[in-house]
């Protein structure tokens, strides 16, 4: 089982979230060329390593957070929120 | 190279079955071969064999890094079927299981293939709607396919929960030509009949570096020495991505994800077909091994890894299908489970096809299906290798498909790699 250190619940069991996919991909401008969107959609680098990936907290908070692990230990490195204004927004609604 | 037949396992009884030659070779690497297959798995024998049997091609090499069978090809559940539907898909996997029917004649070394049906439960009217329509596809094709109501199921398989079910039973779709086969048998008959065919199987050969001029490759970098290639063909399902960018060619449409297996203990004959039980999330296979032990798999384990190891979620859900379908296996004691890295494509279907560099071939992205393609995937891969023209069977199954959007998704699942499962 891997443990995620998720910033609003605390470290919890990996059954409890859902695994996205890899944080990197950057989607190209809606007009972009057909191929852009084709290496974006289909191509991946497919780490062996540290990789940026996605998961989200299904059964916890429901947000995306962004983990960096390792896909041959997968010892995390660190865990953040995928949505960079998000700290700012749960604190002043905290 | 001495032929099993009857009489050499008569005469060699004599002598306690004692002098028998050596299987295959040893060798040392040659300075430069005129192809080498990099992966010394089912895939990479095969389509060495296929190379020296059907296309008569000399002086090739198999690069393994380990010892051959070590990877995936001994990290599967050794069903074979050909339920296929998409174009090209189902072609290809019936050509397989027509190779597998003859291959214990083929390689003369006895690969144990048990024809003794796939049954894919069901357990909905709309369920068996979609596998009359997938298995009628099959049959409009020359595939057998059947589908079994309620009573002949329970005349054929008698002991699976047909009275309290929280999914209840309906019935079954059935590839009787479908089974098992012995998947180490299948490993050392290919590598076996290779080399008598005068292929080098190199072992404890790991490439570490691939040596190319813009448009090709020149040399392969191992860890016995530098070996020149006149044609490479990649066939390293689950790490195909890493020899990839060691080549310097950048992303391909596949992830890595770890499936787990699983053996139980030995018990008597239970069950003498394969049964697959599919259910809202829940995706299960089972069958017995010859030695008695129930052999049996589930769900990928859900996130990218190419650590060869599963997790402890899955274990549970494989669990709890178990006795969902055979609460008879309760008591039953699991002996080893394990992990396999699959090549996950982008659309679930595999890939046999040129590549960028002008000498390089490459066959990837097995997803759940490699052990079963093995023996079409060496034959449609040396057939590549060796007419540099794709067989019309595996003509789209290349890297341009999603360009040109012509995906092969058997499952309608989308461009995510876990959910081809």
């Amino acid at each position: 089982m891997i443990r995620i250190k998720c910033p609003y619940c605390g470290e919890r069991d990996h059954s409890e979230f859902t695994y996205g996919s890899d944080a990197s991909i950057k989607y190209p401008a809606l007009d972009a060329p057909e191929s852009e969107w084709t290496q974006a959609i289909f191509f991946r680098e497919n780490i062996r390593g540290m990789q940026k990936e996605t998961w989200h907290h299904t059964n916890g908070c429901r947000l995306w957070l962004e983990v960096e692990r390792s896909t041959i230990t997968h010892e995390i490195k660190s865990v953040k929120a995928c949505h960079p204004q998000i700290e700012k927004i749960t604190k002043s609604k905290l | 190279m001495t032929r099993f037949n009857a009489w050499n396992v008569f005469k060699n009884g004599f002598t306690g079955q004692k002098n028998w030659d050596r299987q295959w070779r040893d060798p040392e690497p040659k300075k430069e071969y005129d192809i080498i297959v990099v992966g010394g798995g089912l895939h990479g024998l095969a389509t060495a064999y296929y190379l020296a049997k059907n296309h008569n091609k000399k002086n090739i090499a198999v690069l393994e890094k380990g010892w051959i069978g070590g990877g995936n090809a001994g990290r599967n559940t050794t069903i074979v079927r050909s339920n296929y539907m998409m174009p090209g898909n189902h072609e290809f996997y019936e050509h397989s299981l027509k190779l597998w029917e003859n291959l214990s004649h083929d390689l003369n070394y006895n690969v144990m293939f048990s024809q003794r049906a796939h049954v894919s439960l069901f357990h909905s009217p709309s369920a068996r709607d979609d596998a009359a329509r997938r298995y009628n596809i099959m049959r409009l094709h020359g595939t057998d396919g059947e589908l079994w109501n309620l009573d002949t199921l329970k005349n054929n398989i008698p002991h699976l929960n047909y009275d309290n079910a929280r999914f209840p039973i309906l019935g079954a779709a059935v590839q009787k030509r479908a089974g098992n086969a012995r998947h180490d048998s299948a490993v050392w008959g290919y590598a076996r009949a290779a080399d008598s065919l005068g292929v080098d199987i190199l072992q404890n050969c790991k490439v570490t570096g691939v040596q190319r001029s813009q448009s090709n490759i020149e040399s392969l970098e191992t860890s016995r020495g530098t070996i020149k290639a006149k044609k490479v063909g990649f066939a390293v399902a689950g790490h195909t991505s890493v020899l990839w960018q060691m080549a310097g060619l950048g992303n391909l449409p596949i992830e890595s994800h770890k499936l787990q297996a699983f053996v139980t203990e030995s018990v008597k004959p239970l069950l003498d077909h394969v049964v697959v039980y599919g259910v809202g999330g829940a995706h299960f296979y089972i069958s017995q091994s010859d030695k008695g032990s129930m052999v049996f798999g589930g769900d990928l384990d859900w996130y990218k890894s190419y650590a060869q190891r599963g997790n402890l979620p899955i274990v549970q859900d494989s669990a709890e299908a178990a006795m969902a379908i055979m609460p008879c296996l309760g008591r039953i004691r699991l002996l080893r489970h394990w992990a396999g890295v699959m090549d996950m494509s982008m659309d679930g279907s595999f890939f046999i096809c040129k590549t960028p560099l002008s000498n390089l071939y490459l066959n990837a992205g097995w997803n759940y299906g490699g052990f079963k393609a093995s023996p079409a995937s060496g034959w449609y891969f040396a057939d590549l290798i060796a007419n540099e023209q794709p067989h019309k069977h595996v003509q789209n199954h290349n890297l341009e498909r999603f360009e040109k959007g012509i995906n092969i998704d058997e499952r309608g699942a989308g461009p995510d790699p876990k959910l081809h499962g």
